[in-house]
């Protein structure tokens, strides 16, 4: 439970203003040390590793749909266009520091093989998912008896590409099967904001939106 | 490869009619040999130490810049150009007096601005256009090369390049840029001069020849040596020129280029000057005049001899073969950034083979982008107006150059 943070303020970016940028993605690049080297997977028009280059850091992307692609490229990111469910193996042990799947575990066809690779590639992952046990969503399947919709997950269950939901409590359990510690946990209401730091994981499960994690692979010891 | 020409594209003409390119005969040969380029010469102290294992020397590159180099010189970018293109890039044809290859691409304000970057395309080593080449004349003999001129291979054009700079004292290119084979020789460039290449952009292409793509070369090349006026190869001697050969290989060539969809929007099942077919085999269908004009046109302008020689070197380029199979030990540690950008419905250098080289590249944790472009238009499309592609050189250029100190970010 001491994974359970609390957002700080992102130094070098108050000049700016940090309202530029989606509270998940400050929170992200907060977690990132500077002049470090990260892999973004599922990077979209490539919003999060512009923020990480701002701050020093060198950032590739890998992203599905080609005119993303092409918007990160004509943009000046190093962005190529490849699946996270099939590319990933691509790559070798090591080759990051971090890896970074914002939004995008819940689009994997495996999400499981999918976060093994992360942590195989970059030494740390940083992985944002919609937490599914969300009380808005909740609400909507036991009231309305549909297949919940939300301010940022608009899609209708026949046109998602969302396939593998899953809450915070159900991503938890899955790290530890596979041996993964998580060093730092943050979860975010419905408007980018974190909960507050010392509330109990079943709140987070009920009251963030979203939850962002910071991973490693397990010690030895563990 | 070609220029597409979208505009005046055809006319009639029969192949048993393609004219003899007898006109120009001469002029090609005084290209060869004297070229309305500038030319860096050198001696037989400075031979080209080719793969083949013998030392070409003396030789002459000939070559084209744009631009001004900057005082610190680095702000160099050398283009690399397709088997059947040559060195005048922007600048009108010596020989055709059509408008340079790549005119929409480089020139003031356009992607590669001749008024920030100093730039270079040099006429391969093997080419027609004065560097030198089977066409050109063997300084021991006082005769053409011909077919005694030794089988050259990418890695050789990329080393004559390099011996060019070394010539202009360019220590380190800015950019080096190509599609097709001119990608070719971008990817060689990376693999055998790492340090001296900032950044690189290639277009269309892939590091290797693949059976398919040595299969439709050695059509070509069947083609003009089944061309009794071939001659083996001494045709510039009997007076003869292997046109008709040289034509169909062309023409071959040209569909490759092309693609299904692209031949069927511009030419369909239409018929040519006529309502009904001949019922003979003149060219009734719109698609075959059309072709038939590439060819005849290719002719006028290119060397049969170095048609051979170019294709050959294509099909030879391999660069996982030189690294023990393993593409991304080629790339091992490499410090330049790298675009890669492949066409939808390129099936000569299909986006496959441009994601392994990205694979290779990302293995070795090269700073790499790679754009895949939806057109239509087929592997031809690097030299045709494609905003997209257009946009995505513009913005790697820039932002490499940001990281080169040549520009401002934001600028």
């Amino acid at each position: 439970m001491t994974a359970q943070q609390q957002i700080l303020p992102l130094p070098g970016l108050a000049a700016r203003g940090s309202e530029n940028y989606r509270g998940d993605h400050l929170l992200v690049a907060q977690m990132v040390e500077r002049g470090s080297k990260v892999l973004d997977v599922g990077c979209g028009e490539g919003d999060l590793l512009q923020l990480l280059e701002a701050r020093g850091i060198d950032g590739r992307g890998i992203e599905l749909s080609r005119e993303g692609v092409n918007r990160c490229v004509s943009k000046g990111l190093a962005v190529v266009q490849g699946d996270a469910d099939t590319d990933l193996v691509n790559y070798p042990d090591d080759a990051f520091d971090y890896v970074i799947l914002s939004q995008t575990l819940q689009a994997t066809r495996q999400p499981k093989v999918v976060l093994e690779n992360l942590l195989r590639i970059g030494r740390r992952a940083i992985v944002s998912f919609p937490n599914f046990g969300f009380w808005k969503m909740r609400l909507q399947l036991l009231v309305g008896g549909h297949m919940p919709r939300t301010e940022n997950l608009p899609a209708t269950w026949y046109d998602t590409p969302n396939i593998h939901f899953c809450t915070i409590k159900d991503f938890v359990q899955l790290c530890d099967e596979i041996n993964v510690k998580m060093e730092r946990a943050v979860a975010l209401d419905l408007y980018g904001r974190p909960l507050r730091l010392n509330a109990p994981w079943w709140f987070w499960n009920m009251f963030g939106e979203q939850g962002v994690f910071l991973l490693s692979r397990a010690g030895k010891g563990r | 490869m070609s220029r597409t020409s979208g505009e005046v594209w055809f006319k009639m003409v029969n192949i048993r009619s393609i004219p003899s390119p007898a006109v120009h005969t001469e002029e090609r040969a005084r290209e060869a040999d004297h070229p309305s380029s500038r030319l860096a010469l050198f001696g037989a102290d400075q031979p080209l130490h080719l793969d083949c294992g013998i030392d070409l020397a003396p030789f002459q590159i000939a070559y084209q810049t744009y631009g001004e180099l900057n005082p610190e010189k680095s702000n160099a970018i050398l283009i690399c150009h397709a088997l059947t293109l040559d060195q005048h890039v922007a600048n009108v044809h010596p020989l055709t007096g059509k408008p340079g290859w790549w005119e929409s691409m480089v020139g003031a304000g356009r992607p590669l601005d001749t008024e920030r970057y100093f730039i270079i395309c040099a006429n391969v080593i093997g080419g027609c256009m004065g560097s030198t080449g089977p066409a050109s004349t063997n300084p021991a003999t006082g005769k053409l090369w011909g077919l005694d001129f030794p089988v050259i291979t990418i890695p050789d054009m990329v080393r004559a390049q390099a011996m060019l700079l070394d010539r202009l004292q360019i220590e380190t290119l800015f950019c080096v840029v190509g599609g097709s084979m001119g990608g070719m020789q971008v990817l060689q460039w990376t693999v055998a001069y790492p340090a001296r290449v900032f950044s690189a952009l290639a277009v269309a292409c892939s590091t290797r020849h693949t059976a398919q793509n040595i299969a439709f070369h050695e059509l070509g090349r069947q083609a003009v040596m089944a061309d009794p006026d071939w001659r083996g190869g001494r045709y510039f001697e009997e007076g003869t020129h292997p046109h008709r050969g040289l034509g169909v290989a062309r023409m071959a060539a040209h569909i490759t280029y092309l693609s299904d969809a692209a031949l069927h929007r511009k030419f369909g099942r239409r018929m040519q000057d006529r309502e009904l077919p001949t019922f003979s085999f003149d060219a009734d269908f719109q698609v075959e005049s059309y072709l038939r004009y590439q060819g005849s046109s290719f002719v006028e302008r290119f060397d049969a001899n170095s048609y051979l020689y170019l294709t050959r070197a294509m099909d030879y380029f391999d660069i996982a073969a030189d690294h023990d199979g393993v593409l991304a030990e080629a790339f091992r540690d490499i410090k330049t950034r790298f675009c890669v950008v492949s066409f939808t419905s390129d099936w000569l250098f299909p986006t496959s083979e441009a994601r392994a080289i990205v694979h290779a590249l990302n293995a070795s944790s090269a700073r790499v982008s790679f754009a895949e472009i939806e057109t239509d238009r087929g592997h031809d499309a690097f030299l045709l107006d494609v905003p997209e592609f257009f946009e995505i050189f513009r913005a790697f250029l820039h932002s490499a150059g940001v990281a080169r100190g040549l520009a401002k970010a934001g600028e």
